[in-house]
């Protein structure tokens, strides 16, 4: 609670146990700020509330008032007298009110529960040996926690539709569906692309793709993710790899400048597969499924993998030595990436300074249509990081006609490249191969093969670092696998060629190390540890750039028109 | 340190002469002379494996010659050396056994890791792995003892079922639903 607002909580009891609420929070997040769970399937906290699984039935009761005078009605010992609810209600359509007292643990609540599992199992396969939700599946959990343990059911099971494609992505089974209708909501509520419904209500009810209809939507994984059961699987992921093998990483979406929140799966340094993480201030629950994809640029055909000197194999000290000395004495210039993370944008400028400061500096735009959800205009995912660090100060074009006329001009003897591939954004092989290109990427283009100097670098799921998304919202991701062999670790590409290069300090190659540098030279993050950054971001000043014209429309949690207002005022 | 000189007693007659030591020590000799041996004569001779015997570590198919894994790695997981890597694929939907739907590509046992506990026995939900009676396992490289899956197959062979899960379940997809 801030300062000169008075706490508007509500007292609520917990099987005895008071606890301050927000006025109207849902039972089932009330009861879970309690430290209890209230099992649910149909429930989630981003939907709206259907209440059609039953699974969250607890006991209810408010403090009796007598009808006749409107006095509190007291037990003999002077406590408030409960009027329990006869019949148990689902916690999910429950708000919490003032004095409201929740049984979670009695013999009833117990009782339904079990009730409701046994309906839920009637028809279930079983097949959780074969299914892709075994170890993440709601009812395998709460048949364990919750259930009766033995099954009174002899007749035949329903039988339903197995193997249905739902689209390109979603793989349907029937037969485990529990009817939440999660994914229903979803595609109505958020995707805003209802194609899902139920169809052969009663005993048969199925859930199918309306006629004609695919769900081929860009959000279309989420149905996945919120599934409870196994019913809707990832056709990527479907029979990859168990999940209870795979090791979750924090990282971020880097396809454009939402910057969702993502998780990274992966067993023994090969990524199986990525799912968001929830963050209310970003992207709520939810991710795009191209997002989804980008994990296979990690063991794509064209990664770079070794250091080289005109196509020959060579160590990191020859490469880094004939990289300064191309970039020395020389007329620089950089070109930077919206790709890189907040300290190799940083470090990106310290070398720009070593070579003298003013070699004109690029970053390649890239921009396409924002679905005005979590993916916007702006598909860097770290634009504002470099204007932040100060590498460049506009904001960044798709084409590069200015460096081209330089080169054409003969005003450039030496190109250090991040990243980018440079005859995608304006500049034709002929002009690149009239200077010399010290290239640093992680993987091969038709900038490489023309680059004096390679040297290869990780991808953002082989490395920490930060990105500061359209919100100016600082954002840590995490390693998740080990890089390609022979490639230095973290950020030592950067900080050995900036010591190369004759820089007056050595930084050691971890990002709290660079934030500790950035910290005296950016003023936005001049208090702010790479250590402090939480989970979910944190939010800097963007008042230095309430001038630029960001080309990012509205989305989740985002309006440009706010955000603009705020800064300027 | 003190030492303590230990007291040695003077042998007797008979101990001097060594025969009742000789005559006991041949008693023994031709008692079992004439009972039978307790050794085999291995190679040529095998012992009986008892019931419950843990061997090598086999893949089984059930009576029908369909193959009982369907790679849910749940061995894999239990394994405590780590022995067992299994790489799942999808059965194709045209194949006989499509509504099983998955299946090991690769099942891979390192028997130079395998320890013989039976946790993948007794962790298997679907009865696919037993550890039989093979007991000598020898091989003249690495690569020959990480045991493939048609040799776990060829050593397993085929063990009697109970259940014919998948059978039954396939049976009843085509049985249909009563009153619809």
């Amino acid at each position: 609670m801030s300062e000169g607002q008075e706490d508007k909580r509500i007292p609520i009891y917990v099987d005895g146990e008071e606890l301050k609420v927000d006025p109207g929070t849902n039972l089932i997040d009330a009861v879970a700020l309690a430290g209890k769970e209230v099992p649910h399937y149909c429930y989630h906290p981003k939907l709206s509330v259907v209440g059609n699984c039953r699974m969250c039935l607890v006991e209810m009761g408010m403090p009796g008032r007598d009808r006749a005078t409107g006095e509190p009605m007291l037990e003999e010992d002077g406590s408030p007298k409960i009027m329990w609810v006869p019949k148990p209600v689902i916690a999910c359509a429950t708000n919490a009110a003032p004095g409201m007292h929740v049984r979670t643990e009695s013999d009833l609540v117990k009782e339904c529960r079990e009730g409701v599992m046994e309906f839920l199992l009637v028809n279930h396969p079983l097949d959780c040996p074969i299914c892709d939700q075994a170890g993440e599946c709601r009812l395998q959990e709460f048949a364990t926690d919750y259930g009766r343990g033995y099954s009174r059911f002899i007749e035949q099971k329903n039988v339903k539709p197995k193997r249905t494609r739902l689209g390109p992505r979603v793989m349907l089974d029937d037969e485990r569906c529990i009817l939440c209708s999660r994914c229903i909501r979803f595609c109505e509520e958020v995707a805003e692309d209802p194609v899902l419904g139920f169809v052969d209500r009663g005993s048969y009810t199925t859930l199918t793709a309306f006629p004609g209809k695919e769900l081929a939507n860009n959000y279309s994984l989420n149905t996945v993710d919120i599934c409870p059961v196994g019913a809707l699987t990832s056709t990527d992921f479907r029979f990859k790899m168990r999940v209870w093998f795979l090791k979750e990483t924090d990282s971020i979406d880097t396809e454009s400048s939402v910057g969702c929140n993502t998780v990274v799966g992966s067993r023994e340094g090969k990524i199986y597969r990525i799912t968001p993480r929830r963050n209310d201030h970003v992207n709520d629950t939810w991710m795009p499924d191209s997002g989804r994809a980008l994990y296979k640029q990690v063991e794509a055909e064209n990664r770079l993998t070794g250091y080289s000197i005109e196509g020959r194999p060579c160590s990191p000290d020859e490469a880094f030595s004939l990289a300064a000395t191309l970039l020395k004495g020389h007329r620089a210039a950089i070109v930077g990436s919206g790709r890189l993370s907040v300290e190799e944008q940083y470090l990106l400028r310290r070398m720009r300074e070593a070579v003298g400061g003013d070699a004109p500096t690029f970053l390649v735009g890239r921009t396409g249509e924002g679905d005005g959800k979590l993916l916007s205009a702006d598909r860097n995912p770290n634009t504002r990081g470099a204007l932040l660090t100060g590498l460049v100060d506009t904001l960044p074009k798709e084409d590069l006609h200015d460096l081209a006329h330089l080169i054409a001009e003969g005003e450039v003897d030496t190109l250090l490249v991040a990243g980018e591939d440079l005859t995608q954004a304006g500049v034709t092989r002929e002009q690149l191969k009239r200077v010399q290109i010290v290239y640093m990427g992680t993987h091969h283009n038709d900038t490489s093969s023309v680059a004096k100097v390679e040297i290869p670098v990780l991808t953002v799921f082989e490395k920490s670092g930060t990105f500061v998304n359209q919100q100016f919202r600082v954002q840590k991701f995490a390693q998740a696998v080990p890089g390609p062999k022979g490639v230095l670790f973290g950020l030592s590409n950067y900080t050995r060629l900036l010591e190369t290069l004759g820089s007056p300090r050595r930084i050691a190659p971890s990002p709290s190390n660079v934030w500790k540098e950035m910290a005296g030279d950016v003023p936005e993050f001049a208090d702010l540890r790479f250590e402090d950054i939480p989970r979910t971001g944190t939010v800097v000043d963007d008042s230095r750039f309430a001038h630029l014209p960001f080309v990012e429309g509205p989305g989740f949690h985002f309006n440009p028109e706010r955000a603009a207002e705020t800064a300027g005022a | 340190m003190a030492t303590k000189v230990v007291e040695r007693k003077p042998l007797s007659l008979a101990e001097r002469t060594f025969l009742p030591q000789i005559v006991s020590g041949l008693r023994v000799t031709m008692k079992n002379m004439f009972k039978a041996p307790v050794t085999l004569e291995y190679p040529d001779e095998r012992p009986d494996i008892p019931p419950g015997y843990r061997g090598v570590p086999t893949l089984v198919k059930d009576p029908n010659g369909r193959e009982k894994c369907v790679s849910c790695q749940l061995c894999e997981f239990v394994c405590p050396p780590k022995a067992i890597r299994i790489t799942p694929a999808e059965i194709p939907e045209d194949a006989e056994t499509a509504h099983v739907e998955k299946a090991p590509e690769e099942f891979e046992i390192n028997m130079l890791r395998c320890i013989y506990c039976g946790l993948c026995q007794e962790v298997c939900p679907e009865e696919a792995i037993f550890l039989q009676d093979i007991f000598s396992v020898t091989g003249t490289s690495r690569e020959e003892l990480v045991f493939k899956k048609d040799k776990l197959y060829a050593l397993g062979g085929t063990l009697p079922d109970s259940h014919f899960k998948w059978d039954k379940k396939k049976a009843d997809e085509l049985a249909g639903n009563p009153h619809h």
